[in-house]
């Protein structure tokens, strides 16, 4: 009990299952999963498909905020991609065939990729703000994005692109298992290899790790290079879904979910220790509420306001000030539990 | 101020000599050339570039984003980030917009505005101050709050009919040539205001300390608790003051007013010259850099470009001085 109490991820699944208890008490089919044509349908199954351009961002940005950094370009570069995407395949004789999408997707994921590499060239050579750095793309992104698509809201018909966001594969849908696999991918190089303890090195003292031996800065660099890649396959995953290159919104404020997300699960901004697994949560929160906001029958433009309010408490209850409110209060509630509670102190301050 | 424009005639000796006591002046003058090479420029290739008309709608169309520049230059100066302006903004113009249709005389709602600015100011200062929540991610909430209630608030645009509030921006004093509205006038207070603030006062003097360096103000037992909430104060009352400037100028309270206008904030700081860092920067560089941002946007127009040419325009020209500035910053902590 005391070792599912300590546990990091509590708090997050708690929340998580706290909203889908809510909303299989205020909406029955909240859980229901129907099977059509051997294809699963539901809510939760939209939340599976829905979340994962989101997750793909959630899981580079975990990496980026675990070195003390973060990435507000995201949005942006899903702009980017989906704009180069759709155009090439807008522009080819064969929209339909597996090659041009290939071409299109890959082009797509790569100038992302390059300019996640930029990002990081800015914050880890020459050694600008993060939020500044990644701000200037933030900025000139979505311009860039127009350019590409001239201005134009690009649409296209391309029944294999469309099968990206909205085909199934064994029952469930496609999407999904893009951001299974971007999931197992990550956990694996990050913590079968060393890489996950180094940027956690790194995130929670640049100088120390740097005089250590680690390679401070291609980590930092190559993280960046890896939230752009990531947001590059998020946005052919919206672009797929709407089957459209919305420079404007496509991916418009995805920045702070993903880094909602994050936080919700449990990763501090101040950079160091991380955990996919909270992300992987926290983006399943976001949804969850997103799609219970919506049910609600609040208009979906509120939405900022339940999130807003999910900042403020989670920033609270991370807090120093709060904690030792709580454990005041709780000590003056259980006076008996004087003599176990002052050898605790200790403990709490490992924590 | 008299370092930022050096006088035509002043011999070169001089000026190095003022350049040298006067360094934090730098980057503000560099901000400054830039102006006037845009100036120079537009004029070479427009021909009628450099009318008194574009002069004065310069000021005037970009009055209220001079007067949230003034506010988050404070934020900047103590290192901090106030990312909620822009949805603050929105949100005070869609209050006051809804409360005049209602009938609500002008004297209450326009102090209501100020206030409601002050509020979420004041939230966001508490939470970075007293419940140690980074800057950013307390904007950001605020951000998110103040854009949500401009929904909960009305949904659809809401007309402003309010001659008052209209008379702002429709007044033209002036000539025809030389003009200015009121709006322009209550910007360039706020900035005479907050440069007088910054630079003369003892709270002024105590946020430059803060960013200079928060333990020794700390040690020095100057009160930076009650400063570093105070800015995200001002930066709310300033957004305020835009909210009533960009109703004035919109005619219409509306949801999706200002989306971006944080980020075009901190570009005109930056450009400005004051140091992300915080502890360096002048609120008149922040006047400056708003002037910059206003000149690109209606370059932009003249050349007829496509207007997402606007924000990469910024974007590169926020990545130079951020990178200068990270040059000189490095260059000053060798010495």
């Amino acid at each position: 009990m005391r070792r599912v109490l300590k546990n990091r991820l509590l708090w997050p699944i708690g929340a998580l299952v706290a909203l889908v208890v809510v909303n299989a008490i205020s909406r029955p089919s909240f859980l229901s999963i129907t099977v059509r044509d051997g294809e699963l349908y539901g809510s939760f199954i939209d939340i599976l498909r829905n979340s994962a351009p989101l997750m793909l961002v959630a899981l580079g940005m975990t990496l980026v905020i675990a070195t003390r950094g973060i990435d507000l370009s995201v949005g942006a570069q899903m702009a980017i991609s989906g704009a180069v995407a759709l155009t090439i395949i807008k522009d080819s004789p064969t929209p339909n065939s597996l090659s041009t999408i290939a071409v299109a997707v890959l082009a797509g994921v790569a100038l992302t990729l390059l300019f996640g590499l930029w990002n990081g060239f800015l914050v880890a050579v020459l050694g600008i703000q993060p939020i500044i750095a990644t701000l200037v793309l933030m900025l000139a992104g979505r311009g860039i994005a127009l350019l590409i698509t001239g201005g134009f809201i690009t649409t296209i018909n391309s029944t294999p692109y469309a099968f990206m966001s909205q085909g199934y594969a064994l029952g469930f849908p496609f999407a999904f298992f893009v951001s299974l696999g971007a999931i197992v991918i990550v956990s694996l190089v990050v913590r079968r290899t060393a890489l996950g303890v180094l940027t956690e090195s790194v995130g929670i003292n640049p100088t120390a790790s740097r005089l250590a031996g680690v390679r401070a800065r291609s980590i930092t660099w190559s993280l960046y290079g890896l939230s752009g890649l990531l947001a590059g396959f998020a946005g052919i995953l919206y672009s797929s879904n709407i089957m459209a290159a919305d420079a404007n919104n496509a991916g418009i404020n995805i920045e702070l979910d993903a880094i909602l997300a994050v936080v919700l699960g449990g990763t501090s901004l101040a950079g160091g220790k991380f955990t996919i697994a909270g992300t992987v949560v926290g983006v399943f929160i976001i949804q969850t509420l997103t799609s219970t906001i919506t049910f609600l029958g609040v208009p979906p433009a509120v939405t900022p306001v339940f999130k807003a309010l999910v900042v403020i408490i989670v920033c609270l209850s991370q807090s120093r000030r709060v904690r030792q409110w709580v454990r005041q209060l709780w000590q003056r509630l259980r006076p008996a539990a004087d003599a176990k509670t002052t050898a605790t102190p200790t403990q709490g301050a490992v924590a | 101020m008299s370092a930022a424009t050096p006088a035509t005639g002043t011999a070169l000796s001089s000026l190095r000599k003022l350049i040298q006591r006067r360094v934090s002046w730098l980057p503000v003058g560099a901000a400054l050339l830039i102006l006037i090479l845009m100036f120079v420029a537009g004029q070479s290739y427009f021909g009628r570039f450099l009318t008194p008309r574009l002069l004065s709608s310069l000021l005037v169309d970009n009055a209220y984003l001079v007067v949230l520049a003034a506010g988050m230059t404070f934020v900047i100066l103590t290192g901090g980030i106030d990312l909620s302006v822009g949805a603050v903004m929105a949100f005070t113009g869609m209050l006051a917009a809804k409360l005049l249709s209602t009938g609500v005389p002008t004297g209450v709602v326009i102090p209501l505005m100020i206030a409601s600015g002050a509020v979420f100011g004041l939230v966001i200062g508490v939470l970075v101050n007293y419940f140690d929540v980074q800057p950013f991610i307390a904007s950001l909430a605020g951000m998110f709050l103040a854009r949500g209630l401009c929904f909960v608030v009305s949904l659809e645009a809401v007309q402003v009919k309010d001659t008052t509030v209209l008379g702002l921006q429709s007044t033209k004093l002036g000539t025809f040539e030389w003009y200015i509205t009121p709006t322009g006038i209550i910007a360039l207070l706020v900035i005479v205001v907050a440069a007088w603030v910054l630079g003369y006062t003892r709270f002024g003097r105590t946020v430059y300390a803060i960013g200079g360096n928060e333990q020794s103000a700390r040690l020095m037992g100057l009160p930076v608790a009650r400063t570093k909430v105070l800015v995200y104060v001002i930066s709310g009352v300033c957004a305020g003051i835009a909210g009533l400037l960009f109703t004035a100028y919109t005619a219409a309270g509306y949801s999706l007013n200002g989306i971006g206008t944080e980020l075009d904030t901190i570009a005109s700081v930056v450009i400005g010259g004051t140091l992300l860092a915080g502890g360096s920067g002048y609120v008149i560089g922040s006047l400056v850099g708003v002037l910059v941002y206003g000149v690109i946007k209606v370059a932009i127009t003249f050349l007829g470009a496509d207007s997402s040419w606007t924000r990469i325009t910024i974007g590169i020209l926020l990545l130079v001085f951020v990178v200068v500035q990270r040059v000189l910053v490095a260059r000053g902590s060798r010495r």
